[in-house]
């Protein structure tokens, strides 16, 4: 097939716009859905889920919007990729389905799921077989940490996700697959690219990376010329009009606020980037210095020229591990000399957590208002300062400690100094770090599963 | 020469990599892209950033974008869910690299200021 495709992301983390996916099927043509719902620490919730309840552990508002659109997209074609599956694509897949029977379309959907991303239960498998699994940033072996690991899982690719669409999914659930390979996949699947077509697979990857971050790329979190772009109350998604020789334009639904400019475009493209000329993926490696944008029209950014690498050997896997307890406190001091009684506030308050003898791995205090985002190169704040918040949060291997820390901030308001506030919430929470381990594995010891059923 | 902020000659975006930030500087200009390749060094972001980047910087050219990629290594308290920050992810380190002052010639900020 040579046809244009439209490729649109309604959902760039889980817990964005529940309304984004609805409005891109309802307000203009698209022909696949994509929608990314895995932070590096959403597996290690949905685990959790599971544990408690077998048939949990995914994403479940992605099975009710489903629902939702599903009249449309039975009518119209439209494909849906996600990556909703987290740690049971099975049990989601599963919901999917019985959606489709309560709506009466019995026989009308086909839903497929990507597994064997999840091992967990083959980690000390490979670690007796000397595959060490070592972090890349610290270059430890994962056996250092294995009695706290929650969920270990490999980033699958595209090319899995257009496998389940040759076997004729309407509806592809996988678990861990990358953001760009829910956007490439499709491509692959229209297009019949070659898994050594590195060019195309690169264009294709390029074009899942600018449009994963949903409205990222049509003028959201965008800091040129900010105040002037349009409707941000109304922004547009974006839709990515691929072509089969990998040229592509991202635009959005007309009538929808928001700007697609090269400008905003070049930002997005620079979000979480690595070196520019080695960007690795289970696909190809992507080199974004060769990326020619130009603008084609109002809203429309055309890429072209880009260029590819051959795919390394390795998966990249995502080890999640319990690694202590944190709590983050705050109190708000008011002119005159907020700045200066939020210092007080900080110092009194250590002093009396050295007197219990709290053990913490970290204290950090921030002054926000003052200094929070940008430390020294703020400068020193206006000595007029209408008021300051004394934010402050421990983390420890000792929970205890935790708890006690969080006692503490409360009586400041009473026994600290003057003119303070914000304490409306109660005690801060105790929360479980659940740390993110990066690592490395043959792409030889896994093999992905692709299943398709009817609902 | 005068003296300029990033912000009259360049826009920017950043985020995070576990314990890593990464801030694109894109030139508002081409012709304001070698300015940039000249004067903002890896060496001079980390001067700019110190108590906050911890450890190394590097510099990525991208010039197809006009724009440069640095990674600042050490930056976020550990970074994701360990971090203590409020900017855990250093999603504002992108306006705090446009802070920075650097030289560029009279007539370039006389275009600048008019």
């Amino acid at each position: 097939m040579n046809r244009t495709i439209r490729i649109a992301n309604g959902q760039g983390f889980w817990g964005d716009s529940l309304h984004a996916p609805i409005e891109l099927v309802k307000r203009g043509p698209i022909d696949y859905l994509t929608l990314d719902y895995l932070a590096e620490v959403t597996m290690s919730i949905m685990q959790k889920q599971r544990a408690r309840d077998p048939k949990s552990g995914y994403a479940r508002d992605f099975v009710s919007m489903v629902e939702e659109i599903l009249p449309d997209i039975i009518e119209r074609n439209i494909k849906v990729v996600a990556n909703a599956g987290g740690v049971n694509p099975e049990a989601c897949r599963d919901a999917v389905a019985d959606a489709a029977r309560r709506r009466g379309f019995s026989g009308k959907v086909k839903v497929g799921v990507v597994t064997g991303d999840d091992i967990m239960n083959r980690l000390d498998d490979f670690i007796a077989r000397g595959v060490e699994l070592k972090n890349s940033e610290t270059g430890e072996p994962l056996a250092s940490i294995r009695s706290r690991v929650q969920s270990a899982n490999v980033y699958f690719g595209g090319r899995h996700i257009a496998e389940a669409l040759d076997k004729g999914a309407q509806v592809v659930i996988a678990g861990r697959v990358t953001d760009t390979g829910l956007t490439l996949g499709p491509m692959i699947h229209e297009y019949g690219w070659k898994p050594d077509d590195w060019d195309r697979l690169a264009a294709g990857t390029i074009a899942g990376h600018t449009i994963e971050c949903g409205a990222q790329c049509t003028g959201g979190n965008c800091l040129i010329d900010w105040e002037t772009i349009p409707n941000l109350a109304d922004i547009g998604y974006p839709v990515v009009e691929a072509n089969a020789d990998g040229s592509f334009v991202v635009t959005k639904h007309k009538g929808t606020g928001g700007r697609l400019s090269v400008a905003s475009v070049k930002e997005q493209l620079l979000y979480e980037m690595g070196d520019p000329r080695e960007y690795i993926t289970p696909d190809c490696v992507a080199d974004f210095t060769t990326i020619q944008l130009t603008q084609d029209g109002i809203d429309r950014v055309r890429f072209s020229g880009i260029k590819g690498k051959p795919a390394t050997d390795l998966f990249k896997v995502s080890v999640s591990y319990s690694a202590g307890w944190k709590a983050i406190g705050s109190l708000v001091y008011a002119w005159p000399d907020a700045y200066k009684k939020a210092q007080l506030a900080d110092r009194v308050l250590r002093e009396r957590l050295d007197r219990l003898d709290l053990k913490f791995d970290k204290i950090l205090t921030e002054f926000v208002g003052a200094n929070a985002c940008h430390g020294q190169l703020s400068g020193p704040p206006s000595h007029d300062i209408a008021e300051v918040t004394f934010r402050i949060g421990v983390r420890s291997e000792d929970k205890r400690a935790v708890e006690q820390f969080t006692r503490e901030i409360a009586p400041l308001v009473l026994n600290g100094p003057p003119t303070v506030t914000g304490f409306a919430g109660g005690r801060p929470k105790v929360e479980e770090i659940i740390a993110y381990w990066p690592a490395l594995i043959p792409k030889s010891e896994l093999r992905a599963k692709i299943s398709v059923i009817e609902a | 020469m005068a003296k300029i902020k990033l912000l009259k000659l360049s826009h920017a975006r950043s985020g995070d990599k576990g314990d890593t930030a990464n801030v694109g500087l894109i030139a508002l200009k081409p012709e304001y892209y070698p300015i940039l390749v000249k004067e903002v060094t890896a060496q001079r972001v980390k001067d700019h950033f110190r108590g906050i980047c911890l450890g190394e910087v590097e510099r990525f050219e991208v010039p197809n974008l006009g724009a440069l990629n640095f990674l600042l290594h050490q930056s976020l308290d550990g970074g994701g869910t360990l971090s203590l920050k409020t900017d855990a992810q250093g999603k504002t380190y992108s306006s705090a690299l446009l802070r920075m002052e650097v030289d560029v010639d009279e007539s370039v900020a006389r275009e600048l200021e008019s």
